[in-house]
């Protein structure tokens, strides 16, 4: 094979598979424009058929009538705190529990390990009727507690990649400190965290991210209107407003506009994250 | 200088307590202490409203469940939507494959295929409720208008098949597989697209381009480059390079995604049918993990939804160890 020809085949599947990827990215993509788009549309056009792909006239108010209908900023925040404190507790206690996986070596170590991993086949339905009557019996029904304080206990998918994360750190770094007197605390602290920072976004992120759009937590335990979040605040939108597609859309849109602002920022941390943490033995 | 180093092992092994210490708490407190008291209360028939007085009932949830048509439905729906399995992690790979090459502008459409997994929640589901809607969905739309553009209807009449309408998506219990809801056997009639088919859909959607297809990712990025060298000198070509290099090599990413994949899948469906459906129509999007919801929390029969849930958890453990047994013979090709 000539070498022209070798560019020129390379040259025809590049632009073949750019084609393909960017067929694919509009698929990707059609939903997202569809819920913008009916966001703003005038409600006569939005059961006209066939369909109004470009809005005319482009009804703006549609966003501060539905920002009107909810209380939207109460909702904000309340989801906000409860993301925050859950990140900050899984973040906390899965990094020690995997420091003590990863790092320290103990008899029993990967009994437990195992063990824990184990507890992932486990699902929720089994433990969730449980955990609501230990809340009830706490008095914690109708605080953000039942969502915010497990978070601080860890959780077996998070330390699972925080373990595989640290084990991947070599360990004449914490060796070497030891000898120089440093508690484990101090090297988990010090030395393994500041070196994890990839693996940690990651694990805060997934968190956060959990945490916005969690459905089943809020509607269990949180029985106050003021107290609810977005995702909450929505499905009580569509049932009172389930007609009103537009303002339905424009509460969708205002709801998942953070999330992707989020993504694009840290998208590259990320992703980097979940590779790093895949599968490693 | 044996007993110096066995108290430095019985230091370390405080210390390394001590840090799973906050973890085990939670364990007892959030997962033992509930696995145990749900075994237990599955032998009962506590009701929360105390309509009935609290008592000791032996197996007969588990024998009225087993018994109980809705149950079945309910199993059956749940397996029903894991059909999109094999088609969301196939895609998976698909698109880490057309990712892996060295494109130029990889990040945007990673970014881009990426988006559905990461806004995914109340608010997407909302979305897709209106796509499916077929009086003005965009989806019906689109359908239409291919129909009476390329002229298909006259087409299709040629072939007695004239009165081919849209799918009504959401708000039918017509499936890809003809399964009848009372009886739960295949009939002709019930063959179409339905409910459960656009679940499945909306489900491939959000999930192809998410972390499956990042670890796939990960997995080819890691195949030695020399590997798919020695194969190019063979003489292999695309095909004969993935199915000799690629896929044996991903074959342990291949194996995480498929067990995680079906015990997420057994768990499935709850969101999609409080959301979008409400279980209906006629049950058909009523999955395991819905009917424990409101079975507990909307009729407060605790005790038979703790059953449930322990069926669950059989299943689930059973399916997982069946692929282990399975996944693990085909790991060591």
């Amino acid at each position: 094979m000539g070498k022209k020809a070798t560019v020129r085949k390379g040259l025809l599947s590049a632009v073949v598979s750019h084609g393909v990827l960017i067929g694919i990215g509009v698929l990707f993509l059609l939903p997202f424009y569809w819920l913008a788009s009916t966001a703003v549309k005038p409600d006569e056009q939005i059961f006209r058929m066939p369909p109004v792909w470009v809005p005319h006239p482009v009804h703006w108010e549609n966003f501060p009538k539905a920002l009107r209908t909810i209380p939207f900023a109460t909702y904000t925040w309340n989801t906000l705190r409860i993301c925050l404190i859950t990140v900050v507790g899984t973040v906390l206690s899965c990094s020690l529990v995997a420091y003590s996986l990863a790092k320290i070596r103990w008899r029993g170590r990967d009994l437990v390990f195992y063990s824990l991993l184990a507890t992932m086949i486990l699902p929720s339905q089994v433990t969730m009727v449980p955990t609501f009557t230990i809340f009830k019996w706490l008095g914690w029904i109708g605080t953000i507690k039942p969502l915010t304080v497990p978070a601080f206990f860890g959780g077996a998918f998070y330390i699972f990649l925080l373990r595989q994360f640290f084990m991947t750190i070599p360990n004449e770094l914490s060796d070497a400190a030891k000898i120089d007197g440093c508690s484990e605390l101090a090297i988990y602290w010090r030395i393994v965290l500041p070196l994890s920072k990839p693996a940690l976004a990651t694990v805060g992120l997934f968190t956060f991210i959990g945490a916005w759009n969690d459905f089943l937590g809020p509607l269990l335990y949180l029985n106050d209107e003021r107290s609810y979040t977005l995702a909450m605040g929505l499905q009580r939108f569509v049932s009172q407003h389930g007609a009103e597609w537009a303002l339905l859309m424009a509460a969708s849109t205002v709801m998942t506009l953070p999330i992707i602002i989020i993504f694009f920022l840290a998208q590259r941390i990320f992703i980097q994250g979940v590779t790093l943490t895949g599968i490693k033995e | 200088m044996k007993k110096l180093f066995s108290r430095r092992r019985r230091r370390e092994l405080v210390v390394a307590l001590g840090f799973l210490l906050p973890n085990f708490t939670g364990f007892l407190v959030f997962t033992i202490g509930p696995v145990l008291f749900s075994l237990v209360v599955s032998f009962s028939n506590w009701n929360l409203q105390r309509t009935v007085p609290f008592q000791w009932i032996g197996l007969a949830n588990f024998r009225e469940l087993l018994h109980s048509q809705e149950f079945w439905l309910y199993f059956i729906n749940t397996g029903y939507l894991m059909l999109g399995m094999p088609l969301a992690i196939g895609g998976s790979l698909v698109l880490a494959i057309l990712l892996s090459q060295n494109l130029r502008g990889i990040v945007v459409y990673r970014t881009l295929f990426y988006l559905p997994t990461f806004t995914s929640g109340v608010a997407l589901m909302i979305l897709w409720k209106a796509l499916y809607n077929p009086d003005f969905g965009a989806i019906n739309a689109v359908i239409n208008g291919i129909l009476t553009h390329l002229h298909l209807r006259e087409l299709l009449g040629l072939f007695g098949l004239g009165d081919v309408t849209a799918p009504q998506w959401l708000l039918s219990t017509r499936n890809l597989l003809g399964v009848h809801v009372e009886e739960v056997r295949l009939t002709a009639s019930q063959w179409g697209i339905g409910a459960r088919d656009a679940i499945i859909l909306m489900g491939i959607w959000t999930a192809i381009g998410g972390n499956n297809m990042l670890l796939y990712l990960a997995g080819i990025t890691n195949i030695p480059q020399d590997l798919f060298e020695a194969a190019q000198l063979d003489g292999a070509g695309r095909w004969a390079m993935f199915r000799h290099v690629t896929w044996p090599q991903l074959a342990p990413t291949t194996f995480f995604i498929v067990v995680m994949s079906f015990i997420g899948g057994l768990q499935g469906g709850f969101e999609q049918a409080r959301v979008m459906t409400g279980g209906g129509p006629a049950g058909t999007t009523t999955t395991l993990s819905y009917h424990i919801y409101t079975k507990a929390f909307e009729e407060f029969q605790i005790g038979y939804a703790s059953a449930i849930s322990w069926i669950l958890f059989a299943i689930i453990f059973v399916v997982t160890l069946v692929n282990w047994k399975f996944g693990s013979k085909e790991l060591s090709y």
